[in-house]
């Protein structure tokens, strides 16, 4: 009797914090969600309402008209796919050369992937920034393209875990069976790594959709900003209007949760994979 | 460490390669051809790119001259914003990285209670840090917002006047702590929630048999089980906090009156408002060794107390 009582109060207890911390994470979303639906004048007025009234669903339709949101949407679409497909193509590549080949150099390189990652990206960023100008590549897409083609260490090391854990046995018969190196690795290992590219393209797609950094030193022209730039500029006016930027970011956010949420079970799997191993 | 040891003993005797060995070895250059140029394209070349602009007085546009070890003096001798800009990294860090710590392992520990509905909390607590980035920031300004924002609306319910938040120089750096917590909370939860399902129930059981409560229990068995995660997290926290940008760039612009003057920020405000790229490399020079130095000092203190497993004396 005690003993579920106290299992009881041990119970509610855990319940009444977890909806403490639930409602501390999920106001501010709210919040936003509230704010984009309102009509501008309601925005300031005390107090405020959280449930607006009319609910113009309208807002959406005025923040994406009134600046070229649609044509930024694009563009980070456009570069976010393309970055997707350069990093699985080089990644796994590359990885599969780490986890399964013999080489003289390659512990040093090994060596050397690890420590870019710590390596802060203000240290690169104005030789590169340098090299792309050279190039003419200032206000085009390819710096932010062309360098996830050749890798990403924390991809490469990430794909490289997954790899080195399929037996090799698989393609010892492969290879008996004269398989080439790349047959072996599209027909035998690929479809064993699903998983694990799976997990890169989200990782990718969250870099890409979320990068700041990159566009502002490289896309100067609002025609070509992407969506984090498209926000900011919006901001940046001299007369905020909270409800269409409320939009704006809502309509932003969207796409990471629909990834998150489709492929939640290989987020959080690689996550713990690569932190454990960090 | 045994492929390293292979390769001293391979060394020793020095023996030509077999024709295999030989394929092989081509294979992986082949594989990992890519990568390689691409070290050598965008790390290995800028980063001596970058120690040479950095002993360089120069604008991009004209060309540059050696000024020698000038922009790392003027840093440190003549220029009070580096030291602010210093300040306030440095605070932020101290203050982020152990409340991050300390407030992400209570909350999983809460998320791995056996009830029912874990998995839609889990969810819940782990939503911020899916979103997070420019659009979160602009969100955190309108719930900063003085007058009408969330949180002065919070607390004017129970008559609170609330502060100016980002708008006052003395709260502007706790109120990025604060987004910071809800923002990046999430993420360490995961990592924390792998490491506590890496703990031995035996170990409770024994611990319990010695009539342990849950407080010793926690301290005795949790804590140090926990220490390479508590490491990974420290570090991983460390080298984010020390590099906080958009935050600055976004929200605050530095102010107001340079307290919220990120390291990374005052940097990006040389190299491409100003044009001082030699200056501006000197700094990211400071930052990375500093970044570097710190790391290094926590993996040297590790073997004092992360406690591996694996690993017996």
């Amino acid at each position: 009797m005690t003993n579920t009582s106290r299992l009881w109060i041990k119970n509610t207890l855990v319940y009444a914090l977890l909806l403490i911390g639930s409602a501390v994470m999920l106001i501010p979303f709210i919040w936003m969600l509230s704010t984009s639906l309102k009509e501008s004048y309601q925005v300031f007025t005390w107090p405020p309402k959280w449930i607006p009234d009319p609910i113009k669903w309208s807002n959406y339709v005025t923040a994406f008209t009134s600046l070229p949101f649609g044509k930024w949407f694009n563009n980070t679409l456009i570069i976010t796919g393309a970055n997707i497909v350069g990093a699985v193509l080089s990644c796994t590549l590359v990885s599969y050369g780490f986890a399964r080949f013999r080489a003289r150099g390659k512990n040093l390189f090994f060596i050397l992937t690890l420590s870019t990652m710590m390596l802060p990206d203000t240290v690169t960023m104005i030789p590169k920034f340098f090299m792309f100008s050279q190039m003419g590549w200032i206000n085009t897409f390819y710096p932010l393209i062309v360098p996830l083609f050749f890798g990403k260490a924390y991809f490469i090391f990430l794909l490289r875990q997954f790899f080195m854990a399929i037996p090799a046995d698989l393609e010892e018969a492969a290879k008996i069976d004269g398989a080439s190196t790349f047959g072996i690795l599209w027909r035998v290992i690929l479809p064993l790594t699903i998983p694990a590219i799976v997990t890169i393209t989200i990782f990718q797609f969250n870099d890409s959709w979320k990068d700041f950094m990159q566009p502002i030193l490289y896309l100067s022209k609002p025609d070509l900003y992407t969506l984090t730039l498209g926000i900011n500029f919006f901001k940046s006016q001299n007369n905020i209007q909270w409800n269409f930027l409320m939009a704006a970011s809502v309509v932003t956010m969207l796409p990471s949760l629909f990834f998150y949420f489709i492929g939640q079970k290989y987020f959080v799997e690689s996550i713990t994979l690569t932190g454990m191993k960090g | 460490m045994e492929a390293l040891a292979e390769g001293v003993s391979s060394k020793k005797k020095k023996r030509r390669l077999t024709k295999a060995e030989r394929k092989e070895e081509r294979a992986f250059y082949i594989l990992t051809g890519p990568w390689l140029l691409g070290l050598l394209l965008f790390f290995v070349v800028p980063m001596i790119a970058s120690l040479w602009i950095s002993l360089n007085k120069w604008d991009m546009l004209t060309p540059a001259k050696f000024v020698g070890l000038k922009n790392y003096s003027t840093a440190i001798n003549h220029d009070p914003l580096f030291w602010q800009s210093l300040k306030v990294t440095a605070m932020f860090s101290v203050l982020s990285v152990p409340l991050g710590l300390v407030f992400s392992l209570l909350l999983s520990l809460l998320l791995n209670q056996a009830v029912g509905g874990m998995r839609l909390f889990r969810t819940i607590f782990y939503l911020p840090a899916v979103v997070s980035g420019v659009s979160v920031m602009v969100l955190w300004m309108w719930i900063f917002n003085p007058q009408i924002g969330l949180l002065n609306t919070l607390l004017g319910y129970i008559g609170i006047q609330g502060p100016g938040w980002i708008f006052d120089p003395k709260w502007a750096l706790p109120s990025l702590v604060i987004m910071s917590l809800w923002t990046t909370v999430g993420g360490s939860v995961i990592i924390w929630l792998a490491g506590l399902k890496g703990v031995p129930p035996s170990l409770y059981e024994a611990a319990e048999l010695d009539g342990a409560g849950a407080w010793q229990k926690f301290k005795n068995v949790t804590i140090p089980m926990l220490t390479p995660t508590i490491f990974f997290n420290l570090i991983m926290g460390i080298i984010g906090a020390m590099q906080t940008f958009g935050e600055a760039y976004v929200m605050t612009k530095g102010g107001p009156q340079n307290s919220t003057l990120f390291f990374n920020f005052y940097l990006f405000d040389h190299a491409f408002q100003n044009f001082k790229m030699g200056y501006a490399s000197a700094l990211a020079w400071v930052l990375f060794l500093l970044i570097l130095g710190l790391t290094l000092l926590v993996v040297r203190s590790s073997a004092a107390w992360v406690y591996y497993e694996g690993e017996r004396n």
